[in-house]
């Protein structure tokens, strides 16, 4: 049964610095999307709704608001007796702060040792996807495979370390290259869900070096790509690597597709997020709603079109707000205008102000700023 | 030995409600949908938590459930804990008198040994039919500063409607001097809003002796209020200005949803001070079509709108589809709304499906019969067929046929 053999690890600092606004106060893993939910909503869901009961959460910094967030892991059944929900944060490594996955894994070998389950499965926090792990672990017992990769093909994301690699009909992954700094082109990549045995984790980061620079995607993946059976899994539903704000921005709004909503919202395997208790949303008396994703709590006395609008947002009586990212609490004054705009928590905009950008450069608007 | 407790709550959880017809032919009147994601339950269990009382007992009776699944351990409520808690208390076997719940005081009295465990000062007493926010807390500071044996929650109502209440006569010290139950020509406009405050010692003698009285309705308003009443015990009239709505009938369920949109009627759910909890259903946030156009509505996660809503409370997981519309109506969790189809002046109960080119409901405005115009009301899984037409005041209990009219 997949919950006795699989452990979840979830790196939730990972990629921080390519969308530097939203995480300069908090970890990726707490960055708000879609309307209620926060990054980690999804690899955690995803987990739980496949089997998974026991989930180890790597923590570096600013991650106040996703212990908070998190919590004991009730929203996700993952509060227990037996297992459940883990938050790890960095435990006394050498005075400093880890700089990578790989040290990341060796503050937590303590953890992992610990562990009886079979298999790890490790995933970032900055991937907008809904999976079903049982078939990813299927698939590698199919294979006989030793370490499973979940692949894309497409245009590359923006990040450091990006996995590229060719696959052959079988799945087998060849020719792999992981080059240091972020660069453009198209292909197939690596998206950071990866399974493997514990115990061959355990070894890999035991063998690799432990350098400065070392790179878990080339010190224990391209490295044993000749000593060990390496499989490709392919992801064939919608999946958007978050690799900086306007990609932040552009998944957003394709929620405003129901096509893509569906596939994100699955409802039958269900994203889980903290409860908060809002009321449902108001729409006033004269206001225009179009082409939007809302969330509870919110009151509409205006116009909202093409938008994604967080837990009690208002937008007073002749606000007009488009092609927007809003976040939880934000207030809209009346008669104001805000174009392709991501607006951070708790933000004001008076009355009759106005900010616009563009669908191409969505401005941003940090946390608690009025203006 | 559970903890000693000040103060618990004893929540009546076991009505019918029979006026809601089909709404609670399988489910407990508390448990009936409101407010887009609530149920009435949550009132009193949020009032409680948020007043500090975290012992509650429920009594359940009728088609519980429902109920009993929706409350769970408590956790939705904060009273999921190690000392008191939330506890589903249904009638059970003893060793003599093994009985259904009689009436509420009997109700309360099958429960002294619960009560007793927490060894409390005082009870509140709660219906779980009412849709209100009150500070217990509060109520019990008035039974203390009155040295009262009994405290009634009261509340002035409008003279026209003054008969269908239990009403009572206050002096100027707050001290009850008489009751009037239902009269045809009322004298006073105090009304008992069903919400006591106990001594507990006092109550738990009323109640054992009230058992014992032959021919007894075993009932609070009509036996054991009256006996300590009689008996000349303390009792006072503690008041209460807010919002209070029973929603007994089909009218004041769909009039109580529809007072969310009317900020005359003072009821906000937004305020962050006292927070209405709930059993939250799991849903993606709602989504707004390019084609929808709302109005003065109440729209809750899950829901995807493509055609017209106005003036309306729509709850989880609905959808409306382009080309239909909904108005000053009230659809409950997971229904369907197809295109064409017209909903207006009605209350669509859980997942039922309203086919294309449907119409359900009459406008009043349009109706030559208006003393026997009402809300028109589509039962919990129904189908109403395509074209069909449900008229003003109809309850639908089964399925009904393509072009059919009912």
């Amino acid at each position: 049964m997949i919950g006795k053999d699989v452990l979840g690890i979830l790196y939730t600092d990972a990629y921080n610095d390519c969308i530097s606004e939203l995480t300069a106060l908090r970890t990726t893993g707490s960055v708000p999307f879609g309307g209620r939910y926060r990054f980690i909503d999804f690899p955690l869901s995803n987990m739980v709704n496949s089997g998974i009961t026991k989930v180890g959460v790597i923590t570096k910094n600013n991650y106040r608001s996703l212990m908070d967030h998190v919590g004991s892991g009730k929203s996700w059944d993952l509060s227990r007796k037996n297992s459940g929900l883990f938050i790890l944060p960095p435990y006394n490594f050498g005075g400093g702060k880890y700089k990578g996955r790989l040290e990341a894994l060796r503050n937590t070998m303590d953890f992992i040792q610990a562990s009886n389950e079979e298999y790890v499965l490790l995933c970032d926090t900055n991937i907008i996807c809904n999976m079903d792990f049982k078939k990813l672990i299927k698939y590698h017992e199919a294979k006989n495979s030793d370490i499973t990769i979940c692949y894309k093909e497409g245009k590359y994301p923006q990040l450091a370390n990006l996995m590229r690699f060719s696959v052959d009909a079988d799945g087998e992954i060849a020719d792999m290259t992981v080059p240091p700094k972020a660069e453009e082109g198209e292909g197939i990549f690596g998206v950071n869900i990866i399974v493997m045995k514990k115990s061959l984790l355990e070894r890999l980061v035991n063998q690799a070096t432990a350098g400065d620079y070392d790179v878990f995607e080339k010190e224990v993946i391209m490295k044993n790509l000749d000593k060990l059976n390496i499989y490709g899994y392919k992801i064939d539903t919608y999946c958007s690597v978050i690799d900086s704000m306007q990609t932040y921005y552009d998944t957003n709004m394709d929620l405003l597709d129901p096509a893509v909503s569906a596939q994100v919202f699955d409802r039958n395997n269900p994203v889980y997020t903290k409860v908060h208790d809002d009321m449902p949303a108001i729409y006033g008396v004269d206001s225009k709603a179009k082409n939007c994703v809302l969330a509870d709590g919110c009151k509409i006395e205006g116009e909202v079109e093409n938008s994604v609008l967080f837990r009690g947002v208002q937008v007073a009586k002749g606000a007009v707000v488009k092609n927007s990212v809003i976040m939880q609490s934000c207030y809209i004054g009346e008669d104001a205008n805000l174009n392709c705009v991501i607006m951070d928590k708790n933000g004001v905009i008076r009355p009759r102000k106005s900010i616009s950008g563009d669908s191409a450069y969505p401005i941003y608007i940090g946390k608690n700023i009025s203006i | 030995m559970a903890r000693k407790t000040e103060c618990l709550a004893m929540l009546l959880a076991g009505g019918q409600g029979s006026r809601l017809g089909i709404l609670t032919k399988n489910v407990a009147k508390p448990a009936v949908p409101y407010g887009g994601k609530y149920r009435i339950i949550d009132f009193p269990l949020s009032n409680c938590i948020n007043s500090g009382i975290d012992t509650v007992g429920v009594l359940t009776q009728y088609q519980p459930l429902e109920l009993n699944d929706y409350i769970g351990n408590g956790q939705a409520w904060d009273l999921d804990r190690a000392n008191g808690g939330v506890h589903i208390l249904s009638p059970y076997q003893q060793i003599q008198g093994t009985d259904w719940y009689r009436g509420t005081a009997n109700a309360i009295y099958q429960n002294i040994n619960f009560i007793d465990r927490y060894n409390p000062e005082y009870v509140a007493v709660l219906s779980g039919d009412h849709i209100y926010k009150m500070d217990y807390a509060e109520m019990l500071d008035f039974h203390k500063k009155k040295g009262a044996a009994c405290t009634i929650a009261m509340l002035e109502v409008p003279w026209e409607e003054a008969s269908r209440f239990g009403l009572m006569f206050v002096d100027d010290d707050g001290k009850i001097t008489a009751f009037e139950e239902k009269p045809k020509n009322p004298k006073s406009n105090k009304a008992s809003m069903g919400v006591y405050m106990f001594t507990w010692s006092k109550l738990r003698e009323y109640l054992i002796a009230d058992e014992a009285k032959e021919g007894s309705s075993n009932d609070f308003g009509k036996d054991v209020i009256p006996a300590m009443h009689n008996a000349g015990e303390v009792m006072v009239a503690f008041p209460f200005d807010g919002y209070w709505k029973d929603v007994g009938t089909i009218d004041s369920l769909w009039e109580a949803n529809l007072d969310l949109l009317n900020p005359v009627a003072n009821i906000d759910l937004s305020d962050k001070s006292w927070k209405i909890f709930s059993n939250n259903p799991v849903t993606p946030p709602q989504y707004v079509a390019p084609t929808a156009e709302i109005q003065n509505s109440l729209i809750t996660g899950g829901s995807h709108v493509e055609g017209e809503v106005d003036y309306s409370v729509l709850f989880s997981n609905v959808t409306v589809e382009d080309g239909a519309e909904v108005k000053y109506s009230i659809v409950m969790p997971g229904a369907k709304i197809e295109k064409g189809a017209k909903v207006q002046y009605a209350m669509i109960a859980e997942n039922a499906v309203i086919k294309s080119g449907a119409v359900v409901g009459e406008d009043p405005q349009a109706y030559d019969d208006r003393a026997n115009w009402g809300v028109a009301v589509v039962g919990p899984n129904l189908t109403i067929g395509e074209n069909a037409k449900v008229k003003a005041q109809t309850m639908v209990v089964e399925d009904v046929e393509g072009g059919a009219e009912v």
